[in-house]
């Protein structure tokens, strides 16, 4: 049948399965949005306060689904906005689809009213883009866009479509959904050699990132480790594959990491990686990361085996077939002394969390926050986070029950990315969804909450509010002799509370611990978005810590600064 | 530090340049030459890359080519393979230097191509090391003006990279 570009974006949309949009209507997109009013029915488009909320709510649906996300904006000024989130999706590996709407044909080029070369912008931060000149050319576009942006390693990509293009009519006839490219399967060989370097290997360390979280290869990767008594940690993209109360997992390795899975990394004499790419806050100083180690690393992006450390073998294929042949072929194996090793790198950490209560002496700190959400959340819970302190401390503290419940920035580390996020995995789910955010973070897009609330989407939002940047306070309080340079906000005098109200939300306060939980336990039963405004110290570091450019050698795990200013 | 020619098949279509070099320079790679042309097959285009670099870098800069929708195929060509450079150079003269420019150029097969009362233009091809030499071999007589296009080169034999973009792999 013979359509209009605009409905033929709209109806290719429908036809590779997408239920829900996210976007901002103007100029350059008005076509499309009328043809999203006539197919209301069965794509519901979800109107964000700002182009980039609507990025990052369609990344935030994607990472808690796997499904590709799709964000629509107009040309110019709506196309830049969404730059950001399509910068933090690639970063992360996350498929999604932008449509930008653009002045027509005859009008590119002339510095037109709203034109931007967005194809241009987007080059480096998309795996791939598409200016599309020709009605024609439209449908297998989008078609082929979202085969890229979910084979191999995901990622973002950008369609770009004048508005004649959106006007002008050609054929069309639906198909089905574009197919995700399989990826090669490892070599008999290849899985040989990795079981051989294994089997060789006496204190193995299983590593996991991003590649292996939304797989669901959880149960079976704490099954190998018991079998090899090997032990597993995570980058932060790995976050959530292994399910809670394991004791092989030891938790986040690297800068922030937790103490025994740093540490263990650091002493063991094999690394299995699995979907994980050796970034540098991952790894610290190259030179002393992991020495004693023989590294192996199955990954679907060959681009990635050797970058950042040399590997003793890579694997570039499907890495939920080459593990669990793996898996399959090694025998069982213990030894006594790793696990000697490990306990006592856990008892390290429980007597530093204990002298961390001590002197907490009951007040509320970041890990008593995230306690009492791990123990009041429903199952099935997704934990979104902004950037900084208050991610770290998620990232260190917060339990998942399955894998994709967490939605954060990692590789970008975008401040402002959680609340967006946060309606869309809520929006893909249907499931509670708490964002965890500090008064810096959440200042950048907090405007987000009127769409929480017109579309009541009930998103959980609590504010480790500290009135600092306190991820770059740290950094100025142990590098820059305490110059607190602009970093303090106690000035803004914010009332979080109010703000929620004046939204249309809940807002509510809690300075205690006692406070927090009444707090935290009613918003989950409100079922509506909720402000909770909660108050740590300024103070509060993140620990461990490897400082910038340092190694295992250099890791701090006590606050030993002077507490005077 | 070694030398490197890269051959690589994209489409040929809009942007795709821009796609290649845009990448080169996010991921700071330090290209010495570049060329693009038309091939055999109208649907795809040829860049012919110079790198200097360790084979760490050489590495890296295959595995991002690869990465590119639009790159078809990327081949390292062999130290044996076929090299050609044209080079349009502008010499100035006088009386007593015409017929040792003129000897240097049949020398180095070199064409007058232009020729005027004071300055002759001299167009020379070949192997990038025979154009550096005719370089060095005219600044006594003072270069006017000079101008490279790159190398261009294949493999020897009866193979194509055409061929090989036909067995899927990059």
């Amino acid at each position: 049948m013979k359509l209009s570009g605009a409905e033929i974006i709209v109806r290719t949309l429908i036809e590779q399965g997408v239920t829900d949009v996210f976007g901002y209507p103007g100029g350059q997109i008005l076509n499309v949005y009328d043809a999203l009013y006539k197919h209301r029915d069965e794509i519901n488009h979800i109107l964000t306060a700002h182009e980039q909320g609507a990025s990052h709510a369609a990344d935030g649906y994607s990472r808690a689904t796997g499904k590709v996300g799709v964000c629509i904006a107009t040309s110019g000024p709506g196309a830049t906005n969404l730059v950001t989130g399509i910068a933090t999706a690639m970063l992360d590996s996350i498929p999604m689809v932008a449509i930008t709407g653009n002045v027509p044909c005859s009008l590119i080029g002339k510095d037109s009213f709203q034109e931007i070369d967005i194809t241009g912008v987007t080059l480096p931060i998309t795996k791939h883009n598409y200016f599309v000149n020709d009605v024609r050319e439209l449908a297998d576009s989008i078609r082929e866009a979202f085969s890229i942006a979910k084979s191999g390693r995901p990622g973002p990509v950008l369609i770009d479509v004048p508005k004649d293009v959106q006007i002008a009519e050609c054929e069309w006839e639906a198909q089905g959904a574009s197919p995700k490219i399989p990826l090669p399967k490892a070599s008999e060989d290849e899985i040989d050699e990795a079981v051989r370097l294994i089997s060789a290997s006496k204190r193995p360390y299983i590593y996991i990132g991003g590649g292996a979280a939304g797989l669901g290869l959880g149960s079976e990767i704490v099954a190998l480790a018991e079998k090899i008594n090997a032990y597993i940690g995570c980058s932060f993209m790995g976050l959530s594959a292994i399910p809670d109360g394991c004791e092989r997992f030891l938790g986040m390795q690297g800068m922030h990491g937790r103490y025994p899975s740093s540490m263990a990394q650091n002493s063991a004499d094999l690394i299995l990686g699995v979907g994980v790419r050796f970034n540098d806050r991952a790894t610290g100083n190259l030179q002393k990361f992991a020495k004693g180690a023989t590294i192996i690393q199955l990954d679907p992006d060959f681009a990635e085996i050797n970058k950042n450390v040399r590997v003793a073998l890579g694997i570039v294929a499907d890495v939920e077939d080459s593990f669990r042949r793996i898996a399959a072929k090694l025998s069982p194996a213990d030894n006594p002394e790793w696990r000697a090793t490990v306990d006592s790198f856990k008892r390290e950490e429980a007597r530093l969390f204990a002298a961390e209560e001590e002197k907490a002496a009951g007040r509320l700190t970041p890990k008593a926050v995230l306690d009492i959400i791990n123990s009041h959340k429903p199952k099935g819970t997704v934990l979104a986070t902004d950037v900084g302190q208050h991610q770290m401390w998620c990232a260190q503290y917060a339990t998942f029950d399955r894998p994709r419940r967490i939605v954060s920035s990692g590789g970008l580390g975008t401040m402002g990315f959680g609340l967006g996020a946060a309606i869309g995995a809520r929006v893909a789910t249907g499931d509670t969804t708490v964002l965890v955010t500090g008064d810096g973070s959440f200042g950048m897009n907090l405007n987000e909450l009127a769409t929480c609330v017109s579309h009541s989407i009930p998103v959980i939002i609590v504010i480790m509010n500290n009135g600092v940047l306190g991820m770059v306070r740290q950094w100025q309080t142990l590098f820059f002799g305490k110059r607190y340079s602009s970093t303090v906000l106690t000035d803004r005098r914010t009332d979080f509370v109010k703000l929620a109200e004046a939204f249309g939300a809940v807002g509510m306060r809690a300075t205690t611990r006692e406070e927090f939980e009444s707090a935290f336990v009613r918003a989950v039963e409100l079922n509506d978005t909720v402000v909770i405004d909660t108050y740590i110290d300024k103070d509060e570091f993140v620990l461990p810590m490897l400082p910038p450019g340092g190694s295992i050698d250099d890791i701090i795990t006590e606050k030993e600064v002077s507490e005077d200013e | 530090m070694n030398k490197f020619v890269i051959a690589v098949y994209v489409d040929n279509k809009f942007g795709v340049l821009t796609r290649v070099t845009s990448m080169f320079t996010r991921r700071g790679f330090n290209i010495d030459a570049l060329t693009v042309g038309e091939t055999e097959c109208p649907e795809y285009s040829r860049i012919t890359i110079c790198l200097s670099g360790d084979g760490y870098a050489r590495e890296q800069l295959i595995n991002q080519l690869r990465k590119l929708h639009n790159v078809k195929k990327v081949v390292v060509l062999k130290d044996d393979s076929i090299k050609r450079e044209l080079m349009l150079i502008k010499v100035g003269y006088d009386s007593q230097t015409r017929a040792e420019i003129l000897a240097a150029s049949d020398v180095y097969r070199g064409k007058v191509i232009d020729y005027t009362t004071d300055e002759m233009c001299i167009e020379v091809t070949g192997d990038p090391s025979k154009i550096d030499a005719f370089i060095k071999l005219m600044i006594p007589y003072g270069i006017i003006e000079m101008c490279r296009t790159g190398i261009v080169a294949l493999d020897r034999g009866n193979v194509t990279l055409l061929d090989r973009i036909k067995d899927k792999t990059k």
